[in-house]
């Protein structure tokens, strides 16, 4: 079978345990702020209307899961260059 | 924590426990997580129909953060993959019929539950016998980097690309030259059928049809089908919601857990070879089967 090749080498270890290290906190905040108040919102659309529910509900795993995902990139491009 | 769109009241820490331990393997392995998802959230209390529709909504949110993962590795093939939605959109549409003519026959729960023990049983002996196969054949043999792929299994493979039914197409970042277009939609479409039928993302199928079907290495199968669910549990999510079957909050927590774990499972693949992947793979769709067993002796 072929072999596919990757368009950026696998990160060291340091450099990976800080990206995790980075990603749990964010996803701590996040919790912690955004979600504590949201809930009420959230309810009170579900309970009004289930068609803007869905596309809340869709939007905000979507923009949960880029929204992590990129300040991820962001702030490891800027310990990267600092490390270099 | 309380959950008042599904009327819950679940410990987050829990929720973020079980998002952790799916996302490292919907990661590492490319698949939606739902044998272990589906369990959890109905062992927490969660009504049935709430926990099909969260754990599509928490699939989502996981399968974007491993998908960008592996597609910054080059492990993601984009052709292949929007080709193969349309085989599982139409596949999963086909299951979910299945599924509403056996609800009116009474029976859905036990003809489900049957056939997803026999599939992942299937699906688990097959792969037992077809890697422990590889590695003997390779024992002895200069070691092979990582990412090198190789299959007992890869003379199918090589005889599915041989038929050239047109419309054709060419898969570089797969590696294949020359593969049918009807080749891959049917592949696809077998998955979405497994997907509709008995829910979740069905990647414990469609990740090895990829592999030993289609001849796609193993670690872009894994990234491929993880973009593949994102899409595919996307359209879930959003029919599942206007049901009212979508406790968003509770798959929000989730996430939060499962965005760290896919973080750690993709980064896991790059320090095992194909065959390593798939052997580590045999042992989940056996903890589906188990669950779905124990389900069903005490219903």
């Amino acid at each position: 079978m072929p072999t596919p090749n990757p368009k950026e080498p696998p990160p060291s270890a340091k450099s990976f345990l800080i990206e995790i290290a980075i990603y749990a906190a964010l996803v701590l905040i996040y919790f912690l702020l955004v979600l504590h108040f949201l809930g009420d919102s959230v309810k009170r659309l579900y309970d009004d209307d289930k068609r803007w529910y869905a596309v809340v509900a869709l939007s905000l795993m979507v923009g949960q899961g880029f929204g992590l995902d990129w300040l991820t990139t962001r702030l490891m491009r800027v310990i990267r260059a600092k490390s270099e | 924590m309380n959950f008042p769109i599904s009327g819950q009241h679940i410990n987050p820490v829990y929720l973020i426990v079980v998002g952790f331990v799916i996302g490292v393997f919907g990661g590492f392995f490319g698949v939606g997580g739902s044998f272990l998802a589906g369990p959890a959230l109905f062992i927490a209390g969660m009504p049935m129909n709430f926990v099909v529709g969260t754990d599509l909504a928490h699939i989502v949110g996981k399968s974007i953060a491993a998908a960008r993962k592996h597609q910054t590795l080059g492990n993601v093939d984009m052709k292949l993959a929007w080709i193969m939605v349309i085989g599982t959109v139409i596949g999963s549409e086909l299951g979910a019929q299945g599924i509403q003519m056996l609800k009116r026959t009474g029976k859905v729960d036990f003809t489900v539950g049957i056939t997803f023990v026999v599939v992942l049983i299937a699906v688990s002996l097959f792969m037992a016998w077809e890697t422990l196969r590889t590695l003997r054949s390779q024992a002895g043999k200069p070691k092979r980097p990582p990412r090198k792929d190789f299959s007992a299994f890869g003379y199918v493979s090589k005889a599915l690309q041989r038929i050239h039914l047109p419309p054709t197409v060419d898969l570089p970042t797969s590696g294949i030259r020359k593969i049918s277009f009807w080749i891959i939609l049917l592949v696809s479409f077998v998955g979405g059928l497994f997907s509709g039928f008995l829910g979740g993302g069905a990647g414990y199928i469609r990740m090895p049809l990829m592999v030993y079907l289609l001849g796609v290495p193993t670690h872009v199968a894994v990234g491929t089908d993880l973009f593949e669910v994102m899409i595919s549990a996307s359209y879930g999510t959003f029919s599942h919601a206007m049901k009212g079957n979508v406790d968003i909050m509770v798959a929000l927590v989730m996430h939060t857990g499962a965005a760290v774990g896919a973080q750690i499972g993709v980064a896991g693949t790059q320090y095992f070879s194909g065959p390593k992947i798939r052997l580590a793979f045999i042992p989940l769709p056996l903890i589906g089967a188990g669950l779905i067993i124990y389900r069903l002796l005490t219903m």
